[in-house]
């Protein structure tokens, strides 16, 4: 038998990290309510999720990216390494525009998706939600050219989203951040300081207006700071985890364990997904001669996946957590399932992304779902009805330049 | 007018034979040979004023099918030359010499048992090496492939191992992957015996007695030959070989340049992928081609003339990863007189320094760790007994395989080095020559690394990349690239990186010729 303190020291390596913003941020978590992303700290909720929820829709909210892994691909064939290793084009991306992209395996499996910022000529920044440090290092392989450096823990990053952000950047000082659009980013002195650089890209994971803010970690908390002082009175907030997941499945974003597991973990066979199969086909670039996966993904798209994500919406009210669908209300025949599901208060529907046999997409759509009302299981059969947009997609997100508040 | 429909990069044996085959089916085929002689590591060349050697030094298990395809004979080449007797060297002179091959093999120098034990050992090894015959001139399937003719392959080789009856298919099961040192131990007593019979499993990978992996096999696949791996010293030396081999191509309309050395493969890239079209000399001169079929080593193949941006990641991660490190040096040693052996009249036959099987295990040790070994063991033949024209009238060459000898030396291949690795290995000669200092007019070694450099071939390793486990059969150079074809559309492997393996035996040549000429059909 080991004694405590041995198994202390097991797994004292084990400890959570505490990210950038972890000293301003913690003062809010009155609830204690800690999960864990990449080994960090990270909150799922501060004070209560639906609260956090509205922030985002109706005013603005601060989200911790920290744990979110940052890389910089530089030297005279990042562009080729990059392009060889995504399937999309990115020999078009311009000095200062960030797009939205996914890297898979040979056999055309999705390993994970980010986005990439094209920081200069012959440098850019690519971020992941799990580290991806060992592929990139496999795929820079052969360049004379190409450093992968990790730069997860030296940029302090925090995501600003919901319709207020714009007005809460102007007030902090930030210049002519109303003419910064979508899916770009632009340098800005934090505090009217030129050596205080902060980056600023009008991207998020809402599907709403909002910002991601990038910074040296020296300069983490004099950032929270400036930015909650700025937006004081538009009720800035913290929002944890359960919130995000609610504003990306309105805008339909996807979330690597729920609706794609990433390829590198997968063990069984195909039980991870395509580009194809996630809908994310507008991703792969076939006038692009080469790149990982591509002949994989040649196939497939001639073939079909055989499943397709799709948005669903749901009839009634009842949460179709982890369903079953079937192609009939008498659910003969299993035909797919739920990966995650809410009922949307801004859209006041009962929302769904689902995985469905492709073959089935034509016929009915029926929810298999199991709830209880003071303990008691019941059973509700719903139709489902796929929808092809996003749920949520005001035309703010998009607006040139946001309105004014 | 430099339009071909295929060239083939490297003018060795394997992309000899791809040539031929291909030109006698109406391919308008051009060679590239980046030296200015042919044969590749069994190119003969000068290495003293008069004197001449090849690295590959004797002949055991070249395909009598493409000798008699490709009429070898009428070019000059005789594959029933005469084996040479394997002499396992001891300094007292009491040598153990095994002369012939099969049943009609003569064994002195042993114990009655060893004796009688070795026929039982070698006709059970036959068995073994005639069950796989069959495949080393196939293409393997592709693993997990559907094709009921790829598979056809497999049940034919469980139906072949299934005829050996339980008892000896259980003991090939067994013996497949047993370390050389279980095998002896379990037959013989005499310890040269033990490591003369092991020295064919071994040489020219990073193995030793002890190392479990393909050491049987790769006896078992050596015993493909004619003379059921028993070497040979053709008419005219191993020069003959490739001259036949010269010949039958040019004389099959086979277009052949040397001194061209190619840099790229060059690749035609649009929206309907990859393909290759041709390639680029380090002249800058352009070849174009329907199809580029490689003789020269996968590494090379893939992460220099193709690049690694037009290959998939993990693929490229594989041919990275293969075990292509030489352990075999060279020795060619220019003298003036025919060295004296102790205990031997003629030194014609081939002969062994391990005196004991633990010999071979020491110097693999200290090769692992990236030196070379202390006490070297080698195989020596005279090449210059059976082909005078290698050495001025009356005096000789000698050539050796010197193990084990790392392709990466711990401080770096200096001078230093090499000539600590030279005095070495004519310390151990004289042991059994001693007189052979004062005969030596010039000697030259090749480390691995030599043989990379001279002849274009990563890790100077023979094979290209390793005989083992995890690189033969359908794995070898590795999946995606196991049945000639690869990732590229239009490019093909031939060379001894590809299954069946290296050693001069035409047999990836021929397979991949095969291959091709079956897309085409």
């Amino acid at each position: 038998m080991k004694s405590n303190s041995d198994m202390t020291a097991a797994y004292i390596d084990e400890q959570l990290k505490e990210t950038h913003f972890h000293p301003r941020s913690s003062k809010f978590n009155v609830r204690n309510a800690w999960g864990v992303w990449n080994g960090f700290k990270f909150a799922d909720y501060y004070y209560d999720v639906d609260f956090e929820y509205f922030c985002v829709r109706n005013s603005c909210g601060t989200y911790d990216i920290c744990p979110m892994q940052k890389y910089y691909i530089t030297g005279a064939d990042a562009e080729a390494m990059l392009n060889r290793m995504v399937t999309r084009d990115i020999s078009k991306l311009k000095v200062g525009r960030v797009t939205y992209l996914c890297w898979c395996t040979d056999e055309g499996r999705m390993i994970d998706d980010g986005t990439v910022f094209k920081l200069g000529p012959n440098s850019y920044m690519l971020t992941s939600g799990s580290p991806c440090i060992a592929w990139f290092k496999k795929g820079a392989f052969g360049y004379a050219d190409v450093k992968v450096t990790d730069m997860s823990d030296n940029i302090a990053a925090m995501a600003f989203q919901g319709p207020t952000t714009c007005e809460v950047l102007k007030k902090m000082g930030l210049d002519g951040i109303e003419t910064l659009n979508p899916f770009n980013f632009r340098h800005f002195p934090l505090n009217g300081d030129s050596d205080k650089k902060l980056m600023v890209s009008r991207t998020g994971f809402t599907g709403d207006l909002g910002y991601e803010l990038w910074i040296a970690p020296e300069y983490a908390l004099e950032l929270w700071d400036a930015l909650y002082q700025a937006g004081e009175n538009y009720n800035i907030h913290p929002y944890g985890e359960l919130a995000t997941g609610m504003v990306r499945l309105e805008a339909g974003f996807i979330l690597p364990g729920l609706e794609f597991n990433e390829a590198l973990k997968t063990v069984r066979f195909e039980h991870d997904q395509t580009p194809f199969q996630l809908n994310l086909g507008w991703l792969v670039d076939f006038k692009k001669p080469h790149f990982n996966g591509r002949k994989a993904l040649l196939k497939e798209k001639e073939h079909g996946p055989e499943y397709t994500l799709v948005k669903l919406d749901i009839d009634g009210n009842k949460c179709a957590e982890g369903s079953y669908l079937y192609n009939n209300e008498k659910l003969k025949k299993h035909i797919g399932y739920i990966t995650s599901t809410m009922w949307s208060p801004v859209v006041k529907a009962n929302i769904a992304l689902a995985m469905v046999e492709t073959k089935y997409l034509k016929g009915e759509i029926w929810a298999e779902i199991y709830y209880s009302k003071e303990m008691r299981p019941h059973l509700k059969v719903a139709k489902c009805i796929l929808r092809t947009k996003p749920f949520w997609a005001p035309a703010r997100t998009r607006a040139k330049p946001p309105l004014p508040f | 007018m430099n339009n071909y429909d295929t060239i083939i990069i490297g003018g060795g044996h394997n992309g000899l034979v791809c040539g031929t085959y291909l030109a006698k089916n109406g391919d308008k085929v051009l060679v590239l040979e980046a030296s200015d002689e042919l044969g590749g590591l069994a190119a003969t060349r000068e290495f003293a004023p008069g004197f001449k050697a090849s690295v590959a030094h004797t002949l055991f298990h070249f395909s009598d099918k493409v000798a008699k395809d490709l009429k070898l004979a009428s070019h000059g080449f005789d594959i029933n030359t005469r084996p040479m007797a394997n002499v396992s060297l001891n300094a007292n002179g009491e040598h153990v010499i095994l002369d012939g091959w099969g049943s009609s093999s003569k064994l002195s120098g042993v114990s009655e048992k060893d004796a009688e034990k070795y026929r039982e050992y070698q006709q059970l090894l036959k068995r073994f090496a005639d069950v796989l015959k069959p495949f080393w001139l196939k293409t393997m399937p592709r693993i997990g492939s559907s094709s009921f003719k790829e598979n056809l392959t497999f049940a034919h080789l469980g139906i072949k191992m299934r005829m050996l009856g339980r008892k000896d298919m259980g003991e090939f099961m067994r013996v497949a992957t047993l370390p050389a040192r279980d095998l002896m131990d379990e037959n013989f007593d005499s310890e040269q015996l033990k490591a003369l019979l092991s020295w064919d499993g071994l040489i020219g990978s990073k193995m030793a007695p002890r190392s479990p992996n393909a050491t049987i096999l790769a006896l078992l696949y050596r015993m493909s030959g004619i003379h059921e791996g028993a070497h040979s010293l053709p008419t005219g030396g191993i020069k003959n070989l490739i001259k036949a081999l010269q010949g039958s191509a040019t004389a099959s309309g086979v277009e052949i340049k040397t001194s061209a050395m190619v840099n790229k493969i060059t690749i035609q890239a649009d929206e309907n992928g990859l393909k290759t079209n041709g390639v680029e000399l380090d002249s800058g001169e352009i070849f174009t081609a329907t199809r580029v079929v490689s003789a020269i080593d996968p590494q090379r193949t893939f992460l220099d003339l193709v690049g690694v941006q037009n290959l998939e990641i993990d693929f490229v991660h594989r041919i990275k990863r293969l075990r292509c490190d030489g352990y075999v040096a060279k020795l060619h040693l220019a003298l003036s007189d025919l060295p004296k052996f102790v205990g031997l009249d003629i030194p014609d036959g081939r002969m062994v320094i391990a005196d004991e099987l633990d010999a071979i295990e020491f110097a693999f040790d200290d090769a692992k760790y990236g030196e070379a070994s202390k006490k070297p063991v080698m195989e020596i033949v005279i090449p210059s007994l059976s082909d005078p024209s290698l050495a001025p009238s009356g005096q000789h060459v000698l050539s050796a395989h010197v193990m084990y000898v790392p392709y990466k030396h711990k401080d770096g291949w200096t001078e230093k080095a090499k000539t600590q690795l030279y005095e070495r290995v004519i310390d151990a000669i004289e042991r059994h020559v001693p007189d052979i200092r004062e005969k030596i007019i010039h000697g030259e070694i090749l480390t691995p690394f030599d043989l990379d450099k001279n002849y274009h071939v990563n890790g100077g390793h023979w094979h290209h990349t390793e005989m083992s486990m995890s690189q033969m059969l359908m794995m070898r150079p590795t999946y995606e690239a196991a049945q000639y074809s690869t990732p590229i559309p239009g490019l093909y492997l031939c060379g001894a990186g590809s299954h069946p393996g290296g050693g001069l035996m035409g047999g990836p040549g021929h397979n991949a010729a095969k291959e091709i000429m079956k897309e085409k059909s």
